[in-house]
């Protein structure tokens, strides 16, 4: 499924009281590839997407992931460690996408540069992802990609961020395709206390200059937070809580176990039936990161 | 190529040819976009310019001398003039980017800077820029390099600055830098980062290398003074690379003046274990830049090594990788024992001891005189950067020679 189609049923169904759009956001999970093993990471894939995550977000293991806080740290470590290789990615993409849930991977810009742009761009396609998300890769470093991406029919997923100027995030959106990135707080992936007051501004700057979907990400942990940012983004980007459901299991059962009950709680969160909305006064402070 | 086309270079938005640009998250795009105005700025500024050159005068100790070195050039067969970047305050050239920095920091109406550091020269000299100019700093250190390198702790704790030791990865500069950036992209508001070498996004490699190029322009107009003529060749180091480029980057448009880069070449290329970029890597993107870089099959970042810890880095400024690809520079690998052997000869010679990183260039150079005597027909006259002294590397030297246990 592309994630056009994914945005559009989504809009079909009932979101939480008090959401601005219509429908529900949507819940995007993002898991290592490889981590801890590679048949590990499709079960943890598969089982988030059985319990109610959406999309999965397919993150390549990078040797110096300078936008990830210490538990993607840790999970990249421990699949690189594994010996993971970019061709184990692809094939955890193929699996995963095989099920029939939409498939995005996210990726420091090194590995598919080394790879070649262009051929990683056909296997990305081939194995079935509809995009990918670039944290260190701007417009205007991109050349290659937005070539590459249109031949195969890739969406492109940049980022913008709260100290992006209102220019910078015309120009961001207008290379964007698929869904445009929001990272919410002014810092590095890792779940937090409370999600950021700079998130609802920053959505309102992209709304104002384009009508793309938005996801934002950094700091979400639990349904209550997800319900919270599912009121004014199209998806809520869920990383390390879900991670850390794998690291702090004793074995892989109960770690799949943790996995489908936070996925299930993020899929009630953005959904009307919710009963466990945040009270608002927790949207305060963006400072209380990290 | 021209001299007025290196003058160019990098174009508006950092790049060496294919080499440079950003390659960063968009979050600190806004930060690399303020320090590149500020810095345009600066540079166009009298003002800026005479602070600048004030406080390299009165307090680094700058224009440093350049020295014939008789006793080393009567052993090698060549007329060796030293640049002696080890006598500026601080004991290397790294003083001169660290002030340029700091000064901007203030410019810019920041009041907290963060380093990274591999054995720690890089974290002493922004702690002590910290310390004159008032401001708040944080030195990023792997936990493996705060072990080996205690006294340089200390001596950045005695200046005031925090120092963090890294425990993520390889636990090393590579990863102390990873760390500097995700601290930056959360307090980019007010904080400065303070990158150490020629290398990361636009616009570090060409503003680190602004603040260095004077060691170039003052050893080009002080061997015109010495000797009348410009010298055959240039040499230094090349760790990320801001001496290197510090002292080629005056003397790019002098056609006759060959340029010479000496990177770790560690236990030998054959080993695996050097930090040889240019022998033994490949171009990709490391810490913000596309240059070459040491990696696998798949670009992940593979471990440098180097004897020398100012040298032991995967990466390299992209203006190098520039000069590597047209031709203009030539980078050659230095084994371990090699530099070892050249830092005893300077030892002994002149009673000068060197950075071990500076010994990879004296010995490069004494690789290379053969060659250039032939060509030449007569003895070369070669400057070589002493970027910094040895008074750091005493143990690892010590160690060695069998003189320390």
């Amino acid at each position: 499924m592309s994630i056009a189609v994914a945005f559009e049923k989504a809009r079909a169904e009932a979101g939480p009281a008090g959401r601005e759009r219509p429908g529900r956001a949507l819940v995007v999970g993002c898991m290592p590839a490889g981590f801890p093993t590679v048949e590990g990471s499709i079960a943890s894939m598969k089982a988030m997407a059985s319990a109610g995550v959406d999309v999965i977000e397919v993150e390549l293991p990078y040797s110096d992931p300078v936008m990830d806080g210490p538990v993607i740290q840790k999970a990249s470590d421990i699949a690189l460690a594994g010996g993971v290789r970019t061709r184990d990615t692809l094939r955890i993409i193929e699996a995963v996408a095989a099920t029939g849930v939409p498939v995005v991977l996210m990726t420091y810009w090194n590995p598919i540069e080394k790879y070649g742009v262009d051929g990683f761009a056909r296997d990305l396609a081939a194995a079935g992802a509809t995009g990918m998300i670039t944290p260190d890769l701007i417009p205007d470093e991109a050349e290659e990609w937005l070539a590459a991406s249109d031949r195969y029919g890739i969406d492109r997923t940049f980022l913008v961020s709260p100290s992006s100027t209102d220019d910078r995030i015309a120009m961001t959106v207008e290379h964007c395709r698929g869904f445009v990135y929001a990272t919410s707080i002014m810092g590095v992936t890792g779940a937090r206390e409370q999600t950021s007051s700079a998130a609802p501004e920053l959505v309102a700057r992209v709304r104002a200059v384009s009508d793309i979907p938005v996801g934002v990400g950094l700091g979400v942990r639990d349904g209550a937070q997800a319900g919270e940012v599912g009121r004014f983004a199209d998806a809520v980007i869920v990383g390390s809580a879900l991670i850390r459901c794998v690291l702090e299991a004793p074995d892989e059962s109960a770690g799949l176990d943790a996995l489908r009950t936070l996925s299930a709680d993020l899929a009630a969160g953005v959904r009307a039936e919710s009963d466990a909305l945040a009270p608002l006064g927790s949207l305060a402070r963006p400072e209380a990161a990290l | 190529m021209t001299a007025s086309l290196a003058g160019l270079l990098p174009d508006v938005a950092g790049h060496f040819g294919r080499y440079g640009g950003r390659f960063v998250p968009e979050a600190l795009v806004a930060a690399l976009n303020q320090l590149d105005a500020a810095y345009r700025h600066a540079m166009a500024d009298e003002a800026f310019q005479a602070e600048f050159g004030a406080l390299l005068r009165d307090y680094a100790g700058v224009p440093s001398l350049l020295y014939r070195a008789s006793r080393l050039s009567e052993s090698v067969g060549a007329n060796i003039l030293l640049k002696r970047e080890d006598l500026n305050h601080t004991g290397a050239h790294k003083v001169r980017n660290v002030l340029g920095q700091a000064l901007l920091t203030k410019r810019m109406g920041k009041r907290r800077v963060i380093a990274e550091t591999g054995a720690g020269q890089h974290g002493v000299a922004s702690a002590t820029a910290a310390a004159l100019m008032d401001l708040e700093c944080v030195v990023y250190m792997g936990e493996v390099d705060t072990e080996r390198q205690a006294l340089n702790v200390a001596r950045m704790k005695m200046l005031g600055a925090t120092v963090v030791p890294v425990t993520s990865g390889s636990r090393t500069l590579k990863d102390a830098l990873n760390e500097a950036l995700r601290d930056w992209v959360s307090t980019v508001e007010h904080t400065h980062y303070v990158i150490g070498t020629a290398a990361g996004p636009h616009p570090f490699p060409a503003m680190v290398r602004d603040f260095a190029r004077g060691i170039g322009v003052e050893a080009r107009r002080q061997c015109l003074d010495l000797t009348g003529t410009l010298p055959d060749a240039v040499g230094a180091c090349v760790g990320g690379g801001s001496n290197a480029i510090g002292i080629f980057h005056a003397f790019v448009g002098d056609e006759g003046v060959r340029l010479y880069g000496f990177e770790a070449g560690g236990e030998g290329i054959g080993s695996g274990r050097h930090a040889a970029r240019f022998s033994g890597g490949t171009p990709g993107v490391l810490h913000g830049t596309r240059t070459y870089v040491l990696q696998d099959d798949d670009g992940q970042t593979l471990e440098s090594h180097s004897i020398s810890a100012g040298l032991d880095y995967p990466g390299v400024g992209p203006e190098h990788a520039w000069l590597h690809d047209n031709g203009r520079a030539s980078y050659l690998p230095i084994t371990d024992d090699e530099a070892m052997a050249a830092f005893q000869l300077l030892c002994r010679t002149e009673g000068i001891i060197p950075a071990l990183e500076s010994a990879h260039a004296i010995a490069g150079i004494l690789k290379i005189v053969p060659t250039l005597r032939e060509e030449l027909g007569r003895e070369p006259t070669i400057i070589i950067n002493l970027s910094g002294r040895g008074d750091k590397d005493v143990e690892t030297a010590g160690a060695y020679f069998g003189i320390l246990k």
